[in-house]
């Protein structure tokens, strides 16, 4: 038998197909970089900075020009007025600089001490801005030829104001605030129960209910494909279609499930499901199962199918009920696929973010880690924080995928 | 346990469970339907089940207790003591017309459970047969009603007016009379929300980010399948690691970049970020099925002075085509149902693709039958198209462990 293993070494045509293979990955290498490790990098270097939305731009300066006063003949004065403000309430912006053209037949009076006039050109040189810098520059101008469609439009000249301003972002000043700010929160402990009751039972109850119902198919009968089809519909619909359905049926005021209920006799008063505490967690953990499932569903039912069907033949012969036939002949063939799915399964809960979203909004004790950097990030504007959360989160997920390749390699020696 | 060997004692037991389980999917199914009052009773189930279950085995023909059942359960429902109790609104006919139906459809599926058990001993067999074919017939009920009702709702409420949904919000049935007044829900979204152009737009960024995923990832896959290079193992990995990234966290920062760039608020954005979360997917699905093509195939077309590219053109690709078929629907999928991105990175109308123009619906100010007229529109086309090539999809999914 000749060896299988690919042939080591670093020949001609060795390099070749290594540069092919490079060559062909390079595109996708490129894209993820871009979109996957640039932001990754970029969380975590966020999560160390205080940063909120509104420090997204770096600190400019803003200059807003008009013409105050009337204008028509030789001698009438008006004023030129820049509004000038520093964009951010407290970082500095250093070096300003105006420059502008004065419109032509228009003479400066008098000259602001920090400015320059050469010709028609305006150049000021303002200095530094301290956060939040405020003042208004006036140019007094008097005509020098007459105006008959009023005075000249200051603004067709565009005034361009210049200076350089350090972002919040680029600067190299750390800070463990966001970090501290995250576990310190008086509801970490309530976000960290809802991520953890969410997740293992959303994850167990989709693969306890996908094996049901894998069971239910594995006979074959008339309309079977059918079912397999309909059974998969919770996953391929839009999150948003299902997830509105489910809003609406379960409505506290004008819910078919209320009324249902309502009217069966088995409650009394309207129920909120998704807004009272222990309730709306336990609806959006039975949404996660109700769509999920046939996921499940569909791997352990295609496992099922690849199991060899003469065993149970030899078990009915030794008189094995179908209890047992399933407990110690199927369960088992089964364990690796369960196994897999579980560990998938409950990564992908765990990061699941629209569900939660978009049924309760993270209110009412729904609140998990991946709805809280939205809240953080977007709903309370702090950024630093929300990237804080998305650390911890990643480095949870890390954890988790490094389990799920140990079971890889397991089941792949199996 | 050795008490439920006895046929009177599984018999019955077996029987009023699920006796409940009909009765309450009957009242569920017809007040739905029809909109009447409906009130099931556990008990008298509970107790008309525990009565079937306990003639089924001691009485040899099936078809009299069935006979004796539709009569008794049609009676009881009359008199106001049945298993449904119905409002005063309903008639004498209807009322007995649901309690025989429901009286036949309890006794003869019973008889179906209960086979030929014995009135007796039970071995386990027949015990765990009973218990078996009982459990199948509760699962096909609860999954097809977990699965039907939502869908059924949705598309029934998308059909209804304000004022019928005020009146009574059971009340599904469909009112043919009103003929095309029924899509007036549909009529306005297109007409006045611009359905018609979010449609579009879903529609070609869903097509466009199926080809470049495939224009990425088929290169890709074949290079890790196939081609001989270091780190080929550790690259194989990352995809897989990288398609486990939550979206969530990297759409911050993407946020941030978009809006400092001026690509937030562009279908462009959108265009590019697409197709970047499904090239991981894509990638890890077709490189299996590339590994389980015979290599010999291409070395023979490589003896035969073909160059690796021409290889990939003529011999592989053609023989992937059921693979490449099934990464773009579900990448489609994928595409067409994305919605945190949509929603984050969109903000203007006139750009919005479908999940962001129905998630615009939700609001107080939309009446509800929009809004589910709305996920109607979102729902058809994927569904369809997924009952339609659903083998190519299902191969798909079981063969890339997947993303959900």
């Amino acid at each position: 038998m000749a060896r299988t293993a690919p042939p080591q070494g670093n020949k001609p045509l060795q390099k070749q197909e290594a540069r092919l293979a490079w060559g062909l990955l390079l595109p996708t290498i490129v894209g993820v970089a871009l979109i996957v490790i640039l932001p990754l990098l970029a969380i975590f270097w966020i999560s160390f900075k205080p940063v909120t939305l509104g420090d997204l731009r770096p600190p400019s300066a803003i200059a807003n020009e008009r013409m105050r006063g009337d204008m028509a003949l030789p001698g009438d004065t008006a004023t030129i007025e820049y509004r000038l403000r520093n964009s951010h309430a407290e970082s500095q912006v250093t070096d300003v600089r105006l420059v502008d053209t004065i419109p032509q037949g228009l003479s400066v009076v008098a000259l602001d001490p920090r400015c320059e006039l050469s010709g028609q050109q305006l150049d000021c040189n303002l200095g530094n801005w301290e956060g939040g810098h405020r003042e208004t520059l006036k140019i007094p101008v008097v005509a020098q030829m007459e105006f008959p469609q009023g005075p000249p439009r200051v603004r067709e000249t565009i005034a361009d104001i210049t200076g350089s301003g350090k972002s919040v972002l680029a600067g190299l000043d750390f800070t463990f605030q966001n970090f501290v700010a995250v576990f310190n929160a008086r509801d970490f402990l309530s976000v960290l129960w809802a991520t953890v009751f969410y997740t293992v039972v959303g994850t167990i109850g989709a693969l306890v209910a996908g094996l049901f119902a894998a069971l239910l198919l594995d006979k074959s009968f008339r309309g079977r494909g059918f079912l397999r089809g309909l059974f998969l519909f919770p996953y391929v619909a839009p999150v948003i279609a299902a997830a509105f359905t489910w809003v609406t049926l379960f409505d506290p005021f004008s819910g078919s499930a209320n009324a249902l209920l309502l009217q069966m006799g088995y409650t009394e008063t309207p129920i909120n499901f998704f807004g009272k505490r222990p309730l709306a967690l336990i609806m959006v953990t039975v949404f996660e199962i109700w769509r999920y499932f046939p996921l499940s569903f569909l791997f352990i039912l295609a496992r099922m199918q690849a199991v060899d069907k003469d065993i149970f033949e030899a078990a009915d012969m030794d008189g094995a009920s179908p209890f047992q036939k399933f407990r110690y002949l199927m369960l088992p063939q089964l364990f690796g696929i369960l196994s897999v799915l579980f560990l998938l399964r409950f990564i992908w809960t765990f990061n699941k973010f629209d569900d939660i979203f978009l049924l309760t909004g993270g209110n009412a004790g729904t609140r998990t880690l991946t709805v809280n950097v939205y809240e953080q990030a977007f709903a309370i504007a702090d950024i630093g924080a929300g990237a804080a959360v998305a650390v911890v989160i990643f480095m949870c997920l890390l954890a988790f995928s490094t389990l799920y390749f140990r079971a890889l390699r397991h089941e792949e020696e199996l | 346990m050795k008490v439920l060997y006895r046929g009177y004692v599984t018999g019955p037991l077996l029987i009023a469970l699920w006796s409940v389980t009909v009765v309450v999917s009957a009242a569920v199914l017809l007040s739905l339907g029809t909109g009447l009052p409906v009130r099931p009773s556990s008990l008298v189930s509970l107790l008309a089940g525990a009565v079937v279950g306990l003639l089924l085995p001691s009485v040899q023909r099936h078809i009299a207790v069935s006979i004796a059942a539709t009569v008794v359960f049609a009676l009881l429902t009359v008199l106001g003591m049945g298993p449904m109790q119905f409002g005063e609104e309903v008639g004498t006919l209807s009322e007995a017309l649901a309690g025989a139906v429901t009286g036949a459809a309890v006794s003869l599926s019973s008889a179906r459970i209960l086979a030929d058990m014995p009135f007796q001993n039970l071995d386990r067999h027949e015990f765990e047969h009973c218990v078996i074919r009982f459990l199948t017939a509760f699962g096909f009920v609860v999954f097809t009603a977990a699965v039907l009702i939502p869908f059924g709702v949705m598309v029934a409420t998308s059909l209804k007016s304000q004022q019928e949904l005020l009146q009574n919000p059971l009340d599904y049935s469909i009112d043919l009379s009103r003929g095309w007044g029924l899509l007036r829900s549909y009529k306005e979204l297109f007409a006045d929300f611009n359905f018609g152009s979010y449609l579009w737009t879903s529609f070609y960024v869903s097509v466009i980010t199926v080809l470049v995923t495939l224009l990425f990832s088929v290169p890709g896959a074949y290079a890790v399948a196939r081609l001989r290079f270091a780190g080929r193992r550790q690259f194989s990995q990352s995809i897989l690691l990288i398609y486990m990234v939550p979206m969530i966290v990297l759409a911050l920062p993407i946020y941030m970049a978009f809006s400092l760039t001026g690509l937030r608020n562009s279908v462009l954005g959108i265009i590019l970020i697409y197709p970047v979360t499904t090239i991981p997917v894509a990638l890890y699905i077709l490189q299996g099925y590339f590994r389980g093509i015979p290599v010999e195939i291409e070395e023979a077309g490589l003896m035969d002075g073909l160059g690796r590219l021409s290889v990939i053109r003529r011999i592989t690709l053609p023989l992937c085509l059921p693979a490449l078929a099934s990464v773009s629907l579900y990448v489609f999928m994928i595409a067409w149902n994305e919605f945190l991105l949509a929603f984050m990175l969109l903000d203007d109308p006139s750009k919005f693709t479908l999940t962001r123009g129905v998630a615009m619906l939700n609001s107080s100010e939309i009446p509800r039958q929009h809004l589910m007229a709305g996920a109607v529109i979102a729902s058809v086309p994927v569904l369809a198209l997924f009952m339609g090539l659903e083998r190519f999809l299902t191969s798909g999914l079981t063969a890339g462990s997947v993303k959900g």
